[in-house]
């Protein structure tokens, strides 16, 4: 299968481990990325907050370099998808938008026909088109006593709902299920993991962390699974600050859901990014999984 | 042009900067999205009450609040609202329309934005070492300080670059964002 893969900035440094991990779990799967040549940042949240126009052109300039042979483009960063697709769906649902982003494109030699690139984030791909039986099939390693928290997050879930439950999303328990793990139930799955906050205002940042990281330890979860830069980033880099600031002790290792995949792949920890979260992860999954 | 703005309802403003935004007028103040703000504790107007301020016409009120900074895009709002308004929208154009009209106050939010839009248009990507020195260290450097352990953790496992990298067509991009400015009339 071939989709248009869009990695977005944060998978070239910060993230890493999520581009080495999708790559590899994407290789084993035999899912054919073919990155987007070219393509420019999706503007996150901050575009928006300018100009909107602008940041609805930008977004689209990635669609319009879309391989129309390719028909779909999956991303794996959620705020990356949430913009492709809501641009997408902007300019089907109000044609003069429509017109005023293509006038723009057409500055740039480029034009972009709305619904003619479908928009799917990395979730959706493995649970769907993978599906039980493509990724059982390939599990190795199963993740046999791991307690996993998976956690979806904001944008990967709403506002659009097609793909998913907004409320109480189940796509990526069950993809770690497949692989053996023990997911916890975890109540604020789809709560937000404060976004840009930690870069405006410490306090309310480090309240909507620590809610993240306490109903983990509750459920006595080894590990936190999520499918974004921006929760891996606030969750793992930040947990010592929060420690500091309310005086806790966690300690949460948190993995993005691909490393995981690849883990019960069999996949080599450095192959998948290990060791560059800052709450270390190896230890316990050697504990929990073996050795790989 | 500036007059004519100006003499434009408030609610019509929002409303034609907010695809979708007219259902906003339907709002029936029931609370849901208040209730499922993640940061509703900490704005002056919850976003229920930020709807109605809006349909109310208090311009000065709802543009000099700190509710849309405090706005962190989660969408719960608009995921649950019963009609269908779009809250987390109206937020983004609220945050538009208080920069536009200088209303912000002692808030880093735009400052926050403005760095980043920068290096999307100078290299097509977003640089985080150059967000963390051109926002931090020109509105926070009290901040960078406390970041600086953290950076060195993230450095060492190559999180962290020093160069941007650019895209190879950014004149293509950067025409394409020119015509956009030029047609949404923006700066
Ligand atoms: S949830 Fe919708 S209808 Fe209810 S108060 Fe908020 S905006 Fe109004
Ligand atoms: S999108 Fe913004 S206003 Fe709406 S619930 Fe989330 S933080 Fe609150």
């Amino acid at each position: 299968m071939k989709y248009a893969f869009y990695p977005g900035c944060s998978l070239e440094v910060n993230a890493a481990a999520y581009d080495l991990s999708v790559k590899a779990v994407a290789k084993t799967l035999g899912l054919e990325l073919v990155e987007v040549d070219d393509w420019n940042c999706c503007g996150a949240t901050e575009y928006f907050s300018q100009d909107e126009l602008t940041a609805c052109a930008v977004i689209a300039r990635n669609l319009a370099l879309v391989d129309p042979a390719c028909g779909q483009i999956t991303a794996p960063c959620a705020a990356c998808f949430l913009n492709l697709k809501k641009v997408d769906r902007l300019m089907s649902e109000h044609p003069d938008l429509d017109q005023k982003i293509n006038q723009a494109l057409a500055a740039g030699g480029l034009k972009y026909r709305p619904g003619s690139v479908q928009v799917r984030h990395l979730l959706e791909v493995i649970y769907k088109d993978v599906g039980e039986e493509g990724v059982k099939a390939r599990v190795k390693r199963p993740l046999t006593g791991l307690r996993v928290a998976a956690y979806y997050g904001c944008q990967v879930v709403r506002p659009f709902k097609d793909f998913d439950d907004p409320e109480q999303p189940t796509t990526m328990d069950e993809i770690l299920k497949w692989l053996g793990a023990e997911v916890v139930d975890y109540p604020v799955k789809t709560h937000c993991c404060s976004g840009h906050m930690t870069q405006i205002s410490e306090p309310e940042a480090f309240e909507m962390i620590r809610r993240l990281l306490y109903c983990a330890q509750q459920r006595e979860a080894d590990v936190i699974a999520c499918a974004c830069p921006m929760c891996q980033l606030n969750m793992d880099a930040y947990q010592g600050r929060v420690n500091g600031f309310f005086n806790t002790n966690f300690n949460l290792p948190i993995l993005y859901f691909t490393q995981l995949l690849g883990v019960a792949f069999g996949l080599q920890p450095r192959e998948l990014g290990f060791g560059k979260e800052l709450v270390a992860a190896e230890p316990v999954i050697a504990a929990k999984v073996g050795a790989a | 042009m500036s007059v004519t703005v100006k003499s434009k309802r408030f609610v019509d403003e929002v409303i034609e900067e907010t695809p979708g935004g007219h259902r906003l007028r339907d709002c029936i103040q029931c609370g849901t999205c208040g209730g499922s703000c993640p940061s509703g504790a900490e704005m002056d107007y919850t976003p229920r009450k930020m709807i109605a301020l809006v349909n109310a016409g208090r311009r000065e009120e709802a543009l000099s609040a700190n509710t849309m900074w405090s706005c962190v895009s989660c969408y719960s709002c608009t995921s649950r609202c019963p009609h269908n308004i779009p809250v987390t929208d109206i937020m983004y154009t609220l945050k538009r329309m208080a920069i536009r009209e200088g209303r912000v106050k002692d808030n880093d939010g735009p400052a926050l934005a403005r760095a980043f839009t920068h290096y999307v248009d100078k290299y097509g990507r977003s640089f985080e070492m150059g967000l963390a020195t051109r926002y931090h260290l020109l509105n926070r450097p009290f901040a960078a300080m406390k970041m600086g352990g953290m950076g060195m953790a993230m450095f060492l496992r190559g999180r962290m670059a020093f160069t941007p990298s650019k895209i190879r067509n950014i004149g293509q991009l950067q025409a394409i964002i020119n015509k956009a400015r030029e047609l949404g009339g923006a700066s």
